[in-house]
């Protein structure tokens, strides 16, 4: 990429993406809202591996990747580096991961980076599942969505278990700050990213991200699939801060689920099945009533 | 080793506490909460965590250290690569202990051999003197901006990071003299952003593994410069890639790494007593492996005994296997392990390791195995 193409963003097209990838949107955003003074960390993963073939990279601020599992501990070191130079102040650390890398693999290292109170904002570009391996099942899968790992079939409805509330386990931390957003809603990603580089201390923000790979969804789609996710209640806007639910994005009539699920083969498989969608419609709801989605 | 770590003047260090590297970090926990050592320490939650934040401080600009041992060396063993690969100059001591199962907190080599592979200088410690000395003086290469790579400074667990010695610690003043502040070529920083950790693919992947090979090819000629330098500043020539201890006219030279060589010198001066030539080959650059030095060293011998406290299982120790290439096939050369998970390596075991080198060669032959607690069908072996 040409030094020019940087000039206004910090993250720019040329990179290998899939079409409607909503995780190359969102960091997108996040990144060109962070700005120029920050320096971000990247665990492996589809977005390490399309933004950063070498000799080429689509970042236009200093980007740091070694691992799967060590985002957050890598900027741990790096936000540690700078408070010992005395530069902290002025410059953004943002941790990134996929969900596997946030919720499974990366979890321990996330938890020590909050609880050790480092000045970052760990970002978590939650697809919902594996996808650079090729659409594996992980703890952030949603409930009943078919993987490689998990399967529908003769036998099976999909993936057995609920997603891991992350963004409860990171409040559960008493953070300043803990949230979710979705790709739905790109000033909403905005807000939150000013927002959570205002405060001092460890920030926690899961974008929900379509893969249409993944999801077997319509690429040009993308936005509107993420949008069906929030109005049916599958996908909960919130906001804690120091462990309290503080905000939640209100869906004054939730639209039911099959109108999310039918955008996506992952969930094809439920459609003529009455009682599994119905199984699916109480996850929302209880969503729904849980975080006072209402 | 604290009190040296702490005259390299670090920024950042980050570790997570086992046994027996555990006091190295306490003390310098300690330096930082006295204001004597001006640098942040980060609790981590684990040696993955330890060896990947002291990864994000140094790419970040800052000097970092971490210590670790054993399993937490083996969990480290991942950013390890990954340090070297990135080509940061993070230091690190090893207090080697063995590796489960069975757990066992006890002295041998098996940790850091496991990770000779992982593109780091590698230099073992016979005593105290030398671990302070090494801390220092390997700083200083690893930091060069032609070398840029990680150092690894190896002491026996207990045996040196428990044991009391009287050992001179330089000063300040002088450390700094030889040791310029970290001032590496390249770093995170947003008035100059660039990428670390890119996706190497075939196109590149080759040539990153050769310029680490060849660079530690230049290690080797550095070595004994570095180690010049250091000995005209602190008077000591800890720093080199062997030690040949009576080895001159040796017909049978045993070789060994570590604290077990104080052991080996004092055979070899009551069997020179006797009148037996005998000496002792110490390797103190284990990576990058000093290949023609030991070869020349070897000139005179015609029995070689190498004493590996670590086995490659299915093979031979690991020390073993890399002389055995080196060497001309007119020379008899055995095998020994001993040592293993803190099995004591007395001066008597040291006698009859010579004189088993000067019997038939064996290329990995246990040394002091208890025959008594081996299951019944290995009784007999």
């Amino acid at each position: 990429m040409k030094k020019e193409h940087f000039q206004e963003n910090c993250y720019v097209s040329g990179h290998t993406a899939c079409a409607g990838c909503g995780q190359s949107m969102a960091v997108r955003i996040v990144m060109n809202t962070a700005g120029k003074d920050t320096i971000a960390s990247n665990a492996t993963g589809c977005l390490e591996v399309f933004s950063s073939k070498a000799p080429e990279s689509a970042f236009g601020v200093p980007w740091i990747h070694s691992l799967f599992e060590n985002s957050a501990a890598v900027a741990s070191g790096v936000e540690t580096a700078l408070v010992h130079q005395g530069k902290k102040e002025g410059i953004n650390v943002i941790a990134q991961a996929g969900d596997g890398g946030t919720a499974d693999i990366g979890l321990q290292a996330l938890s020590g980076m909050l609880e050790r109170g480092h000045d970052v904002l760990f970002v978590c570009y939650d697809n919902e599942a594996y996808m650079n391996t090729g659409i594996q099942r992980s703890g952030s899968t949603p409930f009943s969505a078919s993987t490689t790992t998990s399967p529908s079939g003769k036998h099976s409805t999909g993936n057995p278990r609920p997603k891991k509330p992350m963004v409860e386990i990171c409040a559960a931390h008493h953070i300043p700050y803990s949230a979710t957003s979705s790709i739905a809603n790109p000033k909403d990603i905005e807000i939150k990213v000013k927002k959570a580089l205002k405060i001092k201390g460890p920030k926690y923000l899961q974008i929900h991200v379509p893969c249409p790979l993944g999801w077997r969804s319509d690429p040009s789609q993308s936005i509107d699939v993420a949008k069906k996710a929030v109005e049916t209640g599958l996908y909960p806007i919130v906001e804690y801060e120091y462990g309290k639910l503080t905000k939640s994005r209100k869906i004054s009539s939730p639209k039911p689920v099959s109108e999310y699920l039918k955008l996506q083969g992952r969930f094809r498989h439920l459609l003529k099945d009455a009682k599994a969608l119905a199984e699916v419609q109480q996850v929302a709801d209880k969503n729904i009533e849980y975080y006072g989605l209402k | 080793m604290a009190q040296a770590a702490k005259l390299c003047r670090p920024g950042v260090i980050a570790a997570y506490p086992i046994t027996p590297q555990t006091h190295i970090v306490e003390n310098l926990s300690q330096f930082i909460a006295d204001g004597e050592l001006d640098a942040k320490s980060v609790n981590v939650e684990s040696e993955h965590s330890a060896a990947s934040c002291v990864l994000g401080s140094q790419a970040a600009g800052v000097r970092s250290f971490t210590c670790s041992s054993s399993q937490g060396l083996i969990l480290m063993s991942e950013v390890l690569f990954c340090i070297a690969g990135m080509r940061l100059p993070v230091m690190l001591v090893c207090a080697n202990r063995a590796l489960s199962a069975p757990i066992n907190i006890w002295n041998d080599q098996q940790d850091s051999i496991a990770v000779r592979d992982a593109g780091w200088i590698q230099l073992y410690a016979e005593n105290n003197q030398e671990a302070v000395d090494l801390i220092i003086a390997s700083h200083k290469i690893a930091e060069d901006p032609k070398v840029m790579l990680p150092a690894m400074v190896c002491v026996d667990g207990f045996i040196l990071t428990h044991g009391m010695e009287v050992v001179d610690i330089p000063e300040q003043k002088d450390v700094d003299e030889f040791l310029p502040p970290y001032n590496p070529p390249y770093k995170l920083d947003p008035k100059n952003p660039m990428s670390f950790g890119l996706l190497g693919t075939p196109d590149v992947y080759l040539e990153t593994r050769y310029a680490i090979q060849k660079t530690l090819g230049d290690v080797l000629k550095m070595i004994p410069t570095v180690g010049k330098e250091y000995q005209d500043k602190f008077g000591r020539d800890s720093l080199r890639l062997i030690e040949e201890y009576k080895t001159d006219d040796a017909e049978t030279i045993l070789i060994a790494m570590g604290s077990v060589c104080g052991t080996i010198k004092d055979v070899v001066d009551s069997q020179r007593k006797q009148g037996k030539k005998v000496g002792l080959l110490k390797i103190v650059s284990y990576r990058p492996f000093p290949k023609q030095a030991i070869k020349k060293a070897l000139d005179s011998a015609k029995n070689i005994g190498v004493i590996d406290k670590d086995i490659s299982l299915g093979s031979d120790g690991a020390l073993y296997s890399e002389v055995k290439s080196v060497i001309s096939s007119d020379k008899k050369i055995s095998g020994f392990i001993a040592g293993l998970g803190g099995r004591d390596i007395k001066a008597k075991t040291v006698e009859e390791i010579i004189n088993l080198s000067e019997k038939e060669e064996n290329s990995c032959r246990f040394i002091d195995l208890n025959k008594n607690i081996l299951w019944e069908e290995f009784k007999t072996i």
